[in-house]
């Protein structure tokens, strides 16, 4: 029987099973194998919180959620077109995100009386017509699985196991991936073990062929190219991006790097990755708290390192002391904070942007320091390497706030080469007749970096106030006034060294979306689907949170209405409309999940129709 | 590999290295208390540092918060007046970048045992090659007279009018059992044999603590005046020594003896007990030395002074130097383009 092809601008797929079904495995799969055919691709692991959840059971459901298309894909979808559930609970769990007339693709083994038990049906949805709204694919994948290797003689376990790699070959035959890559990363991933090799290619092309030949399989789906810039690509995590953006900035600044770092969710991955990085001559310390991640990073700037820390929320509270030491100290520090919903341990895993006044004014004294904030995964690489230049040019800690949405959302991100990022070399006070601690650079203000090493240069730091210029321990009142202000003035320059504000749309008019951190997605999304449908509005995304960028205060002037969506109640929105005395129209959600494109869209649909009525 | 740093590190020292004392006084004035413990500590680590042959601009001291804080503020060299508790972790971070660095900490029993307390065990567990001076005074002096983790039961101070309640840390012991490979205890009164502390504390390799008993005068004046004053101290504490006898007393004429895991007092003078019957103190033992730092406050038993343990164990920022090294040679060094690239990447032409 023939089938027909369909052409479609992006498609959302869900894998989903139990935590031991390789569900992160095979989204993975999909993910790197639509990236290698030119699709733009944003990914989202969502796994339980347990462990090593009872197999079966719904809060075990481990799922892989992958995006892609042709153009403007920056969330993870909004609602599921293709959901793959491996068995009963992951059905259950995902079906309410399923978009109307959707895909589903079941594995029948997985919906036996056991299964549908601990799913909590009280009859088998496969059967009892509650599906009817959905295209239902039912299929005993283990069946088709031991055909297809009958008589290799595989180890049973090893046959079963095998099911993920089935689905992933039906799903590449529905939307007509190549199926090359996921081959040559098999033999790259099970290298020497030719049984396993064996069995993950024979029944991947399996699935293939289980599809293409299945009458019940009428139509395949094509998604043309993106127009990508050339060059070379790769899917990153944000926590991935950060720790290569870490490497690289040491790299470019010609020092060593350190991290000091305690494990937190969802920052750990920074850790595990740079922990591996020995032979680039990287250093780091599993530190035994988080304020001895911090101070022993502060130790290591002293001693002329890169030196970073990385933590998310509750981990920064613990940090915020020390953050002050490296305030008036004025060391070189990288903060790097993946937000997750608080307060206290909150929801652990999940997505919130609720540190960002913490950010901003969480510690005693007048600690002003830089805040940025990544919009992206692969945004991350950029702002780190940007938080390592800004630290290191302006001897200050600078935080960076990504959450644990984009820290495990994985994007493509076009591989820069060495060349193209900035030289961060610093300069290290050498000449012991010109120095003294304190003696500002007159165009940053930033003092000297006199690391231990450098013969007639020996002085003392610390977290007294210090005199001006000298460095000396100093009480006196006119002189704390004077170095609260200088370094309150040294922050505040680096408004002259960021980019401005970028405006997407007319330069004036009612209405101005403004973005901030990962809502970039959810909101750009929703903004140019509004702009195709003819609407009128401006956009615009933060990076810069302190100092914030020169224009946007015209920009501000030049609406009638902001608009700010955020993960919070309304952080940004307060510092806003405090620095610049504008009324903020906020959005807020603290679900510990993101936002969904159509969620803003039909926000900012109603505040248009507001001015309308 | 090699960045700018390695300009600092491996520049030879200009000049001789040779010191006095006084070139590691800074122009600046001391401002602890007149009769404090802690200018006993910093007279002899001034007069030691000549003799260790180490460029001045080589050597860093790093402090937390408390009377201690202050003394990088007093030595001619690089220093880090850091946050309360946190001098170890700042010291730690310092020396595991940094090995060529000579790394000497100073801390109080609030600072390092208290507030800083996580820190300190992790530093002896991990072996950091730092040198821990921790003035002891049993007391919180520069928030002006608390009691602190070595306050001693029933200790009258601004916050235990009727008396504390809690029983001490022996700060030797708390040290031994983290793991820490030099352990000893000195105090103010006996500068000569505190010297020769400090100078054993920076030729080992690891981490070492040194427990240095400083009177404070305004506080707690005269707690250790029993273990420290000249007229009752061979009486009342014993002079560890490495392959030798625990003997003590004013005319020698007591020893330790170990009665199954108990060390006991024994004359040697009325025949019952020769020297030949009494412990012999072996630094290289670390369940003799947690024998001996248990001796610390029992009243019938001379408080031990001296070395209680020197163990060699590779130093935590050696064995980060050596992953390294280890790395390189097994698999070369970090090609960066490769480690962006990473497991899968593909091309758009």
């Amino acid at each position: 029987m023939s089938k027909t092809v369909e052409h479609l601008d992006e498609v959302t797929v869900r894998f989903a099973g139990d935590s031991g079904d390789g569900m992160q495995l095979i989204g993975t799969q999909l993910s790197d194998t639509s990236g290698f055919a030119g699709n733009e691709v944003n990914t989202f692991p969502d796994y339980p919180s347990e462990i090593r959840a009872p197999e079966g059971t719904l809060y075990g459901v481990s799922a892989f959620q992958v995006h892609f298309g042709t153009k403007n894909i920056k969330t993870t979808g909004d609602f599921i077109d293709v959901l793959v559930a491996m068995n009963a609970s992951s059905l259950k769990v995902n079906l309410q995100n399923l978009r109307e007339h959707g895909i589903i693709i079941v594995n029948t083994g997985g919906f036996d009386e056991k299964n549908l038990k601990l799913a909590a049906y009280s009859s088998n949805p496969l059967e009892n017509g509650s599906l009817e709204k959905y295209q239902v694919f039912a299929i005993d994948m283990f069946d088709e699985i031991k055909k297809e290797l009958d008589g290799l003689n595989l180890n049973p376990k090893l046959v079963k196991r095998t099911k993920n790699i089935f689905a992933l070959g039906i799903v590449y035959w529905m939307f007509d991936r190549p199926i090359e890559p996921s081959i040559a990363w098999i033999n790259k991933k099970f290298k020497g073990k030719e049984d396993i090799v064996l069995a993950n290619v024979k029944v991947l092309k399996a699935g293939w062929n289980f599809a293409e030949k299945n009458p019940v399989f009428k139509k395949q789906y094509q998604i043309k190219r993106a127009s990508l810039e050339p060059g070379k690509y790769r899917n990153i995590t944000g926590n991935q991006a950060v720790a290569l953006g870490l490497v690289v900035a040491s790299r470019k600044a010609n020092i060593p790097l350190f991290l000091g770092s305690y494990p937190i969710t969802p920052a750990s991955e920074i850790l595990h990755a740079i922990s591996g990085y020995k032979k680039y001559g990287v250093k780091h310390l599993q530190a035994e708290d988080e304020i001895a991640g911090i101070t022993s990073a502060i130790g290591a700037a002293f001693g002329g390192y890169l030196a970073a820390t990385t933590t998310s929320g509750p981990g920064l509270s613990l940090k915020t002391e020390a953050i002050g030491l490296a305030i008036i100290t004025e060391l070189p520090l990288v903060i790097v904070n993946v937000q997750r919903a608080g307060p206290s341990t909150g929801l652990p895993t999940k997505p919130e942007q609720s540190d960002l006044l913490q950010a901003m004014y969480g510690r005693h004294g007048e600690a002003p320091m830089p805040v940025l904030a990544a919009a992206s995964a692969s945004d991350c690489f950029n702002m780190t390497v940007e938080a390592a230049r800004l630290a290191l040019k302006y001897m200050t800690p600078v935080i960076l706030l990504t959450d644990g949405y984009i820290g495990q959302a994985t994007e493509p991100w076009k591989i820069p080469g060495m060349e193209e990022l900035p030289d961060l070399t610093p300069e290290f006070a050498k000449d012991p007749e010109t120095f003294a601690p304190y003696k500002r650079d007159p165009d940053t203000l930033s003092r000297p970096w006199a690391i231990p090493g450098v013969q007639g240069l020996e002085h003392r730091i610390g977290g007294l106030e210090k005199a001006d210029v000298t460095g000396h321990v100093s009480h006196d009142p006119m002189n704390h006034q004077r170095m609260v202000e200088l370094r309150k003035e040294k922050i505040e320059r680096i408004v002259n060294d960021i980019p401005e504000l970028e405006l997407t749309g007319d330069k004036e008019g009612d209405l101005l979306v403004l973005s901030w951190g990962s809502t970039y997605g959810a909101a750009k999304t929703a903004y140019d689907k509004l702009i195709d449908e003819g609407h009128k509005l401006s956009f615009a995304h933060l990076k810069y949170i302190h100092p914030f960028p020169k224009n946007l205060g015209e920009i501000l002037f030049s609406f009638k209405r902001i608009f700010i969506p955020e993960m919070n109640m309304g952080q940004l929105k307060t510092i806003v409309q405090s620095t610049y005395l504008v009324p903020v129209i906020g959005m807020n959600k603290v679900q510990g999940k993101p936002f969904k494109a159509i969620e803003i869209e039909e926000k900012i649909l109603e505040l248009l129709n507001q001015k309308e009525p | 590999m090699k960045t700018i740093l390695n300009d600092i590190i491996e520049k030879p020292h200009e000049g001789e290295i040779k010191y006095t004392p006084k070139d590691f006084k800074p122009d600046v004035d001391v401002r602890w208390c007149a009769g404090c413990g802690a200018y006993a500590v910093l007279s002899p680590v001034q007069r030691i540092m000549p003799e260790l042959g180490i460029p001045k601009e080589k050597i860093v001291s790093v402090s937390g918060i408390g009377c201690s804080g202050r003394f990088p503020y007093y030595m001619e060299t690089y220093g880090f007046h850091s946050i309360h508790g946190r001098a170890l972790a700042i010291a730690s971070g310092l020396k595991i970048s940094r090995p060529d660095l000579s790394v000497w900490v100073a801390t109080g029993d609030g600072d390092n045992m208290s507030i800083g307390g996580n820190h300190f065990i992790h530093t002896c567990r991990r072996n950091v090659d730092i040198n821990i001076m921790m003035f002891n005074n049993e007391v919180y002096s520069l928030t002006k007279g608390q009691y602190s983790p070595t306050s001693h039961k029933g200790q009258i101070t601004k916050s235990s009018p009727l008396g504390v309640l809690d029983d001490p840390f022996n700060p030797t012991s708390l040290a031994l059992g983290a793991g820490a490979t030099f352990v000893g205890r000195g105090h103010d009164k006996d500068r000569k044999l505190l010297q020769y502390l400090l100078d054993r504390a920076a030729r080992h390799k690891g981490t070492s603590f040194l427990e240095i008993y400083t009177n404070c005068r305004i506080f707690n004046d005269g707690a250790f005046e029993e273990f420290t004053s000249k007229d009752t101290r061979e009486e009342t504490t014993i002079w560890l020594e490495d392959g030798k006898p625990l003997i003590f007393g004013k005319n020698k004429d007591k020893g330790i003896i170990l009665d199954g895991y108990t060390p006991k007092v024994v004359p040697i003078n009325n025949g019952s007990y020769s020297v030949d019957d009494l412990l012999v103190h072996n630094e290289k033992d670390s369940t003799l030395a947690l024998i001996l730092s248990d001796m610390s406050f029992n009243p019938e038993l001379p408080r031990p002074m001296g070395i209680f343990q020197s163990l060699e164990k590779s130093p935590y920022d050696q064995r980060v130097e050596d992953q390294i090294e280890y790395e390189i040679k097994t698999k070369g060094e970090g090609n960066l383009e490769e480690l962006l690239l990473g497991e899968s990447f593909w091309e758009i032409k």
